[in-house]
């Protein structure tokens, strides 16, 4: 059986972890690559790294990071920021990523997925997008949630869907953050989606990856902070979860 | 030595990067003679089974790949172009095995993506692993059960998460993204 997965995200500025750690255990909080080492090995079965700063001038040092992660990860990575060409991501591909995030460039010009996908194989598309509930529709917003968009969350995904996008990781602006809940409604409008989809946004505890997890539509829960500042244990997450008869591996 | 078969499909580093961690000595080549002479063949890829085709084609590997009698290992394309046939754009493949490559059909989500247990193991690449080991998979197009499967998985359907036949071996799934228990597959590939 297909288990759902936990994917830890850190957030990167430099090749460092932003928003810091409370692992008294680790000698630099900020490593990215230390902490997404302690990661694996705790039971995680994905992670995902986002380039905040993501100008341009940055791009060499999210390879390295790139590198870097690849030599000691023995599980699947995602990198996201600011990828905007072919060029770009036959880098990162290079650099051993298994998967890339876009968001804000495949708004701009949505053939890039389907460029993407001719070229690396829909597998390692991931398409990340932002949304929240305004003006009686889930509007989806580009540039880190800055600009609204005239695009719905369901056309978008479908659109996405006949692009060749191979996942959609679907981040929740109002939930983020405030660790309330995932935002089901908005997965729930995503019932008849034929990609995998990870549910971000809103983690706050066990019970809340409970419920989104419970969705048939969602594969995936992705959290941050919550992991970080060891609110939340992974594997006392994954027992919790399997006790509840959710699908998930045992590591 | 082992030699990763380099064509130009695919994640190649970080089958190398593990392989390097195990102590397992591989070198990362399209060179047909050292390929020959190589202890083991380790043969990876993802993407598109027509364009690996091409890649493999132009890089004058073909009968390399088809006359080499040591222990070899697809993964994950690098296993379906083992075929005879893919419903991948109608490709015809290696025939080094004989068996058609086929589309996942009327399961709610493709590609299948994410850690799947597999079961029914047989053979020296699943020593000291358990019945129901959770590995690492992604694909939109599977290998039916046969004579030669040496580990199943299901999704929707059962298909082959492993090949033996002979010094053939093939996994769906990536080891070297699998953990603890792909590592152990990779050593066990070594120790052959």
């Amino acid at each position: 059986m297909l288990k759902k997965r936990i994917i830890p995200c850190l957030d990167i500025k430099e090749g460092r972890t932003v928003k810091g750690t409370n692992f008294k255990d680790l000698r630099d909080a900020g490593d990215a690559v230390e902490l997404a080492a302690l990661y694996a090995e705790k039971g995680a079965d994905e992670l995902v790294f986002l380039d905040i700063s993501a100008s341009l001038e940055n791009r060499s040092t999210l390879i390295e990071l790139c590198e870097r992660v690849a030599a000691v990860i023995d599980i699947p990575f995602t990198v996201g920021g600011g990828i905007g060409s072919l060029k770009d991501a036959t880098r990162l591909l290079e650099a051993g990523a298994d998967k890339i995030s876009i968001n804000s460039a495949a708004l701009r010009r949505p053939e890039l997925v389907d460029e993407l996908a001719q070229e690396f194989g829909k597998q390692f598309i991931t398409v990340a997008i932002d949304s929240k509930w305004d003006q009686d529709q889930f509007a989806v917003f580009s540039h880190g949630g800055t600009r609204r968009t005239p695009r719905e969350l369901r056309e978008w995904v479908q659109e996405l869907e006949s692009r060749g996008a191979g996942e959609i990781l679907l981040t929740s602006m109002q939930g983020d953050g405030t660790k309330e809940g995932f935002d089901l409604p908005m997965y729930r409008q995503l019932a008849d989606i034929q990609i995998p989809l990870i549910a971000s946004g809103g983690a706050g505890c066990k019970e809340h990856f409970l419920e989104v997890l419970r969705m048939p539509q969602v594969d995936a829960a992705l959290a941050a902070s919550l992991f970080h500042f060891k609110e939340l244990a992974i594997g006392d997450l994954k027992s919790y979860l399997n006790e509840n008869k959710i699908p998930i591996r045992h590591a | 030595m082992i030699a990763v078969v380099d064509y130009n499909a695919g994640n190649t580093r970080s089958l190398m990067n593990r392989l390097q961690d195990l102590g397992i000595k591989a070198t990362l080549t399209k060179d047909a003679d050292v390929i020959a002479q190589a202890s083991k063949v380790i043969f990876p890829g993802v993407g598109a089974a027509k364009a690996a085709m091409s890649s493999l084609q132009a890089a004058d590997l073909e009968d390399c790949l088809k006359s080499y009698k040591k222990p070899f290992l697809g993964i994950c394309l690098g296993m379906q172009l083992m075929g005879e046939h893919s419903e991948e754009g109608d490709q015809s493949l290696l025939g080094l095995l004989d068996f058609e490559v086929q589309e996942f059909k009327g399961v709610p989500k493709v590609p299948h993506m994410g850690w799947n247990s597999i079961f029914n193991l047989k053979g020296p690449l699943y020593r000291g692993l358990a019945e129901k080991a959770d590995l690492y998979f992604v694909h939109s197009y599977y290998v039916p059960l046969s004579d030669f499967s040496s580990a199943g998985c299901n999704y929707g359907i059962d298909f082959s998460a492993g090949l033996e036949r002979d010094n053939f071996f093939g996994c769906q799934f990536h080891p070297e993204k699998s953990g603890p228990a792909g590592s152990l597959i990779l050593k066990n590939f070594a120790a052959l």
